[in-house]
This record gives C-alpha cells, sequence and structure tokens, in this order.
C-alpha cells in the first residue's frame, strides 16, 4: 500500500542522475507492475471467500490505526488501479517527451496518486479513508495543473479542487456522525452494526453528508462540472485519475457504504435518482462537445451516473433480504460492478486513443479533424472497439452490462416499494432515452473523427501512425473489452462475485452464479438495445438538422455558469462586505468594540439576573469626598466641552491632581506621591505634544458632536458603573490582605505597599520595570531612527 | 473635638477655595490666568494636605506637601516658559 508513496520519493534522485540516458517512467513501471503482480496472488483466495487483514498503529492511544482489509471489492478496485496504472504509465512513457517536460514532477503525483488511491480502497479505518481521499484530492490538483504555466490548467485544478474537497468535508462530517453512532471507527464493525445504525437520529444526515463527498468524487449531478475542466491535464491523466479510478472513488465509497444505509428509501432514491439524472445529463451534454476530451468527460459522467444508478437500485437487495425479489436486485449490483470494470476498460483505451490524435495531429476538435481511418488503422480499430462497447454494442464487453442495466431498471418499475409505483416507470424511460444519446455520441466520436474526408490542411502536424510503444496500452486494453465479452465468466467468478459478497454480504453466493451466465436469449433488455440502435442511426443521420438546437442551448442555463456566478458572487459579497465594516478608520473600530462591550456586558448581566446593588457595607460619604467629586466631573466635562486644547490639557492635569488628593483622603501616601509626579510629567509631554501639532490642525474649535459616540459612551459609562456597583456588592470571600499585615515579621518592612512590591510581589514589578525599559527604548529609537532618516534625506539634496 | 472641627471648616473653606480656583482654571480668558490658578490650586492643596495629616494624626503625607511644593513650582515655571517661549526644554545645538 505505501510502496507507491514511498517510491515516490525516489523519483526525483533517479531523474536528476539518469534521465538522460533513460525515460524516468521506466522506473515508475515496475512499482504499479509489482503491485499488480502482487494483488493477482489474493484472486484465488478472495474468490473463495477469504479475507485479509493487516494492521499497523498509528495514534493508537486514540484507536486510530491504519487497517487495510482485502476482500473482494477492495481487490477490484486494487487490480483496477495497479493495472490500468501500468498501462498508463507505459503509455506515458510514450506520451510524456523525456526532454521538454518535468518528469520528475509529472512521476512523483502520479505515484502519490496511485498510493492514495489504494491507501483509499483498501482502508478499513475511517478516517484514515479520509485521509487518503483528500490526498487523492490534492495529487489530483497537482496532475490536472501540470502545465501550470496555461491558465485554462490552473483554473480547472481550482476548480476540482474546491467541489472535491468541499465534498470531503461533508464526507468527514458524515463519518464523524457515523462513528459517533457506532462507536467504532471500523467499516467492518459498523456493517456488522448496521441494523442497530438504522434507527439512530443522525443516521440520515450522515448519509446525505457521506452521499456529498461521493457525488463530488464521481462527478455526479449537478457537482459534475469539474470534470470536464479536468481535461486539462496531461492525457495519460485524463485517462487513469479521470477515467479509471479517482471518479470511481465514490463509487467505491457507495458500494462500501451499502450495507449500512442500503435498504432505507433515501438512500434508494438518492443514488438511483441522482444517478439516473446524471447519466441523461452526462451523455445529452456530451452531444454537443467539438472537443474529443471533453466529449469523452461528459461521456465519463454520464457513465458513472449509470453505475450510481445500478448501485442504487442494487440497494434495494438489502431491503428484500435473501429470496427471489431480492436476488434480481443483487444483480443491478452485479451490473454495476461490471460495468465498472467494463468502463475502466474501455475509457482508459479511449482517453488513449483521444491523447494519440492530439499528438500526431496538434488538434483535439472534431471540427478539423476527419478521414483519419486510413493514416491510422490501428488506432481507428481501438477506437471502434472502446466506443462501440460505450455505446453497449456487441461484441463487446459493454452490452453485456448494458444489458444488465436495463435488466435492472425495468425491475425498479415493478418493484413496488418506496412509492416507486408510476414514476417507477421514467427508470426503464430515462436509461433509454439515455442510451440512445450514448450511442449518438459514440458514433460522433468515430466517425467525425475517423470517417469522412481527410483534410491535412486543417492540421497541424504531419498526420501518421502512432509509435508501437503508445499503442500498448489502448491495445491491450481494447483486447480485454472483447475478452471479456467472450469470456464474462472468468472475471465474474474471480473477481466480480467476491466484490458482490462485499456490497451485499446478507446474499447468499448460489443465488447470483446462475444470473451470471444467464446472458443469452430473446428478452425485453435486447429489444431495448435493438430499439437504441435503430433511433440511434436515425438521430446520427439527421445529425445535421438537430445538432444545432442542442449546441444553441443557453450559456446562462449551464452549471457551469451558475458555478462561475456563484463564485464571482460570494467573492464580491466578501470584498463589499469587508469593505463595509473595515473602513480603515479607528473611530468605527472603536465603536465596534466598545458597543460589544457593552451589549455583552449588558446582556450579560441582564440574562444572569447580576444586578444586585447592596450599600448596607459601604462607608458614608464624607464632605472632602463630596467636593472633590465635584471638582473631577467639573475637570472631565471642561476636557470634552473646552474649545481649545490647552485648555483640556490643563484640565486633565487638574483631574489627575484631584485623584491623587483621593489617595490623600483614602489614606495611600505612596499612591499619592506618585500619582503626582507621574501626572505632572504626563502634562508636559502633552504640552510637548501640543507644540509638535501642525498649524492647521491646533485650532480645532471643540471636539465634534456626534449622537452615536454620546450613545455608545454612555452606554459604556452605565455598564461600568453598575458592574462595579454590583461587584462591590458581592463579595463573596474575605479579601487577603490580613496576611500582609505580617509584613514587619516576614519581611522586615514597616512599609506594607512596598513590602508588596518588591517582596511579596516582586516579579510584577520586575516586568513593570521592564516595561518602562521597553517604552523608554521604543521612545529613543522611535527619535533616533526619526533623525537618521532626515539627515540621510539631508545627505541627498546635498 | 472643638479642635478636630476646627480642622473641618479650615479644610471645608480650603476646599472652596480651590474650587474658586478651578473656576478660573475652566473660565480663565487667558492661559496665564489658568497657570496662575493651577499654581494657587498646588498651594491650597499643600495646606489642605497638611490640615488632613493633622486630623489623621499621620505624618505619611509630609513627603507629598513637599512633592506638591516642587512640583508646582515646575509646573509653573514650565507653563510660564511655554507661554512665554513656546518650547518647555530648548535645544543647545
Amino acid at each position: 500500500m505505501f510502496l507507491p508513496l514511498i517510491s515516490a520519493l525516489a523519483v526525483p534522485f533517479l531523474y536528476k542522475y539518469l534521465n538522460r540516458q533513460v525515460h524516468t517512467g521506466w522506473f515508475v513501471l515496475l512499482v504499479p507492475l509489482t503491485i499488480f503482480i502482487y494483488l493477482l496472488q489474493y484472486i484465488p483466495h478472495v474468490a473463495a471467500g477469504e479475507t485479509y487483514k493487516y494492521t499497523l498503529s498509528w495514534i493508537p492511544s486514540f484507536d486510530i490505526n491504519i487497517t487495510s482489509y482485502v476482500d473482494g471489492l477492495g481487490l477490484l478496485f486494487g487490480l483496477l488501479i495497479s493495472g490500468v496504472g501500468t498501462l498508463v504509465i507505459i503509455y506515458s512513457i510514450f506520451y510524456m517527451s523525456k526532454i521538454r517536460e518535468a518528469l520528475h514532477n509529472f512521476y512523483v503525483y502520479l505515484l502519490m496518486f496511485m498510493g492514495a488511491m489504494l491507501g483509499l480502497v483498501f482502508s478499513d479505518h475511517l478516517l484514515v479513508l479520509y485521509g487518503f481521499w483528500e490526498l487523492t484530492s490534492v495529487s489530483s490538483f497537482l496532475l490536472i495543473s501540470y502545465w501550470y504555466e496555461r491558465q485554462s490548467s490552473r483554473q480547472g485544478a481550482l476548480k476540482s479542487l474546491l467541489i472535491t474537497v468541499l465534498g470531503g468535508f461533508g464526507m468527514l462530517a458524515g463519518f464523524i456522525m457515523l462513528i459517533i453512532i457506532g462507536d467504532t471507527y471500523s467499516i467492518r464493525e459498523l456493517i456488522a452494526n448496521a441494523d442497530m445504525i438504522q434507527g439512530h437520529v443522525l443516521f440520515i444526515p450522515a448519509m446525505l453528508c457521506i452521499l456529498l463527498g461521493a457525488f463530488t468524487k464521481s462527478a455526479q449531478f449537478p457537482f459534475g462540472i469539474w470534470l470536464p475542466d479536468a481535461m486539462e491535464a496531461p492525457t495519460p491523466v485524463s485517462s487513469y485519475l479521470h477515467s479509471a479510478t479517482m471518479v470511481k472513488a465514490g463509487i467505491y465509497l457507495v458500494a462500501r457504504m451499502t450495507p449500512i444505509f442500503g435498504g432505507s428509501a433515501v438512500w434508494f432514491w438518492l443514488v438511483a435518482g441522482i444517478g439516473i439524472i446524471t447519466l441523461l445529463y452526462g451523455s445529452l451534454t456530451a452531444l454537443k462537445q467539438t472537443d474529443l476530451k471533453a466529449l469523452l468527460a461528459y461521456s465519463t459522467i454520464s457513465q458513472l451516473g449509470m453505475i450510481m444508478s445500478l448501485l442504487g437500485v442494487g440497494s434495494l437487495a438489502v431491503y428484500f433480504g435473501p429470496g427471489e425479489s431480492g436476488t434480481v436486485f443483487t444483480v443491478a449490483t452485479f451490473a454495476a460492478l461490471f460495468h465498472l470494470f467494463n468502463h475502466s476498460t474501455f475509457k482508459g483505451s479511449l482517453f488513449m486513443v483521444v491523447g494519440i490524435i492530439d499528438h500526431e495531429t496538434g488538434r483535439r476538435d472534431i471540427r478539423y479533424l476527419g478521414g483519419l481511418m486510413q493514416v491510422m488503422p490501428i488506432t481507428f480499430t481501438i477506437a471502434l472497439i472502446g466506443a462501440f462497447s460505450m455505446a453497449g454494442l456487441p461484441p463487446f464487453n459493454g452490452f453485456l452490462s448494458k444489458e444488465m442495466f436495463f435488466g435492472a431498471v425495468t425491475e425498479v418499475s415493478h418493484a413496488g416499494i418506496f412509492g416507486l409505483g408510476n414514476i417507477g416507470m421514467a427508470f426503464p424511460i430515462i436509461a433509454w432515452v439515455a442510451s440512445i444519446f450514448t450511442f449518438v455520441y459514440c458514433m460522433i466520436f468515430v466517425f467525425k473523427t475517423f470517417g469522412g474526408r481527410f483534410r491535412p490542411e486543417k492540421l497541424t502536424r504531419e498526420v501518421h501512425e502512432a509509435p508501437y510503444g503508445m499503442l500498448i496500452s489502448p491495445l491491450v486494453l481494447g483486447l480485454l473489452v472483447i475478452l471479456i465479452f467472450f469470456f464474462p465468466n472468468v472475471l465474474g467468478k474471480y473477481i466480480l462475485a467476491p466484490a458482490l459478497t462485499a456490497v451485499l454480504p446478507m446474499m447468499s453466493v448460489s443465488a447470483y452464479d446462475l444470473k451470471i451466465s444467464a446472458w443469452h436469449g430473446l428478452n425485453m433488455e435486447l429489444l431495448m438495445t435493438i430499439g437504441v440502435v435503430a433511433v440511434g442511426i436515425f438521430l446520427f443521420k439527421t445529425a445535421k438538422r438537430w445538432i444545432k438546437a442542442v449546441r444553441n442551448y443557453p450559456q446562462q442555463l449551464t452549471l457551469n455558469h451558475l458555478y462561475n456566478q456563484t463564485l464571482r458572487g460570494t467573492e464580491k459579497l466578501s470584498a463589499s462586505l469587508t469593505n463595509r465594516y473595515m473602513t480603515g478608520s479607528l473611530r468605527h473600530y472603536l465603536i465596534y468594540i466598545f458597543t460589544f462591550f457593552a451589549i455583552l456586558l449588558m446582556g450579560s448581566l441582564l440574562l444572569l439576573y447580576g444586578i444586585r446593588f447592596d450599600f448596607s457595607n459601604n462607608a458614608s460619604v464624607s464632605v472632602f469626598d463630596a467636593g472633590l467629586v465635584i471638582g473631577m466631573i467639573i475637570a472631565a466635562l471642561t476636557v470634552l466641552l473646552t474649545s481649545h486644547r490647552i485648555v483640556a490639557i490643563v484640565a486633565l492635569g487638574a483631574l489627575g491632581y484631584m485623584v491623587s488628593m483621593f489617595f490623600v483622603i483614602f489614606r495611600a501616601p505612596d499612591l499619592a506621591l506618585t500619582q503626582m509626579v507621574v501626572e505632572t510629567v504626563t502634562t508636559v509631554l502633552f504640552l510637548l505634544c501640543f507644540y509638535h501639532l501642525p498649524k492647521l490642525a491646533k485650532d480645532i474649535e471643540r471636539i465634534p458632536f456626534k449622537l452615536t459616540n454620546l450613545i455608545i459612551s454612555a452606554a459604556v459609562g452605565l455598564t461600568v458603573t453598575v458592574l462595579a456597583l454590583s461587584a462591590n456588592g458581592h463579595k463573596l470571600f474575605e479579601s487577603i490582605s490580613s496576611f500582609f499585615e505580617n509584613a514587619y515579621e516576614l519581611a522586615g518592612a514597616k512599609n506594607i505597599v512596598n513590602a508588596i512590591l518588591v517582596d511579596f510581589r516582586g516579579f510584577d514589578t520586575m516586568l513593570e520595570i521592564s516595561v518602562l525599559t521597553i517604552a523608554g527604548l521604543g521612545v529613543y529609537i522611535l527619535i533616533h531612527q526619526r533623525h537618521k532618516a532626515l539627515r540621510r534625506e539631508q545627505d541627498e539634496t546635498e | 473635638m472643638i479642635f478636630d472641627t476646627m480642622m473641618v471648616i479650615a479644610l471645608c473653606i480650603l476646599m472652596l477655595a480651590i474650587l474658586a480656583n478651578l473656576y478660573r482654571v475652566v473660565k480663565g480668558p487667558s492661559g496665564a490666568d489658568r497657570v496662575q490658578a493651577l499654581d494657587t490650586i498646588g498651594i491650597n492643596l499643600i495646606a489642605s494636605i497638611g490640615v488632613f495629616s493633622v486630623l489623621l494624626h499621620t505624618h505619611a503625607f509630609f513627603d507629598l506637601i513637599l512633592l506638591i511644593g516642587i512640583l508646582s513650582f515646575i509646573g509653573t515655571v514650565a507653563f510660564a516658559r511655554f507661554i512665554e517661549r513656546g518650547v518647555v526644554i530648548e535645544r543647545k545645538r
């Protein structure tokens, strides 16, 4: 599992020292090949029903361990990842230039992705699964923006990251809810407790969150928009990530979670419904694409929708349990897994074909291409195989899975549960219509590219057949497409059946052993396929008349437009919001601070019934106190209302002196002394500042009146007063000052205040000394730097 | 007892004097008037602290009396310099 990640570390060194002689890809090739061969060994054991479990402890104290679990489903995906990975690397060796490209980046990202994907499918621990899930998002982001100097690459990467990470977070939330419900991190144990989980309050929210993750990753409606933009990646990447592996991660998740969530109506409707909508949407949108890769991207979306809807239908088997009708829907799940495999084969080869066309002609747009049949016969054959398989024609594997798909959706229409009565009929109809569209775009793909007239003047390069190395991988995949058609049971028995057991553990194996073989016979499904072909050919022939109607579909109504608008809208909204409250004016910030101060304190006082006055312990007010208070009020009002700054400074000084008189009356000689000196110095400093004010600002008449300021200041004053008075009435404990009365015995000091300052709590004093030091140094530096700057200016002018 | 009452009365009179001076500080048409009033306030403060110390039977505030004397002097001089020359401390260059 960690082999790709570890070997990714070695890639840059190999690149640096050996790339001149050997293409780095040859070394990288060994990694998936080893894994593939290693995984092949598991097939007989897993087919016999065995599972393997390895645990590597990571954070044991939190019960987080890297648990890898090998069963049929994991093995199916593992084989796909390593197998297609091997082929893609062979292809990329010939596709990516040794000289022009930064190959070390490419292979590091690719190996990182491969490791993440393998970790994802073999994880049994929910949080570890999430970790690998995000790692696939990140490495996919890096791969899409591989040609980072192009703007479209960067935008596509950003879009895919935003959407998949949005889903990833949703999934994390769902996982956490699931962990809370089941009280375990292990998927295995969750499945064992599935009955208990279904009754829980958090069941539906957890399901929705996890489905959000699965739908965004697997490009389901309406989150599929990132996939076409991800086509800016190099073609091997598109072929690997965006057809064979990463987009199937969501499928994997849905299949994995089916034993837990399956059987509930919400799950069925969401998975099957969204899947079938995606199928229709993808196939319809694929029609209007002129770029081959975009066409394939939308076809990927639509095929993923098909697999997803099959999984949704298959989840009905959980509802019915083992039995006649349960078995019928088990076939749907089987079809999903089968098509999953098939899709990886033919879509991988189709992407490689497009890569070859791009590489050899310099064009990817079907409006410029045509008549390549004669010049590129092998590529044409592979494309034909892939496209016909995708369209669901015999003798290719797509035919088998499409037949099973039709069978499944027809069954849904008479399942008779979850309110399927009449709406259920929509399933086969939508599926049939979407298949027609699929057929049409497949025909467009093949015949607009390879058929028609050869126009070399429109192409940028001299066209010839691709090098053989580039053809190896698509050929292997094309061969698989045909082989699976003729020998589906080998695959079915050894790989798909155990995977099915993993998805639907409660169904007995023997029930569907028969169904796999039953792919012959004239039935409803075959008639539907014949209908698809007939209508499809008719539509393809008359394509010139109606294709304009599809292409002219207004741009404003597309999901991409919606996405762009949302992105722009939120940016504008946040910008305007920020501009509104972040004015840069200190006055506004102070208003916020004080308003919140008053509201929070006053509010909590009112809500907690904290306002209670208790004057019983208060001392009586003497004449001097009253006089001083009146004096202080007069001085404070003078500061506020005066029209000269110098008067304000003097009044402030007077206020300070009166405070020191208060210290006298309340018998605090040390404080009075200090206050007196500090007040004098401060007043002098104020005068200094006043002197340096610019001429213009010196004569501002008085503080301008603002109602908000008045209200806020009154509110703050009131709050503090109320708070102080209520706090005074609520002395809960005796004060500790009696301890300090022993100052003479303990510290040898007659002055308690000084003893506290330097002995009992000398630490504070030390720090305050350092505060003063810092202030002094700061003032010195400020003045000194300014003088320096002034001197430098003078030097420059001289 | 009578002594104490006398002292309190003295304090009240001093307080009234301070308030009257304060009025001058607020009202004072010119800066010099205000500085004068402040100086007088300082001296009144010295007197009232003295009386207060007698009232409390303590000599803890005697330092303060001296300090106010010095500060009031320095402050008045500083203000005077400020009014006359515009700066408090002149630079010698």
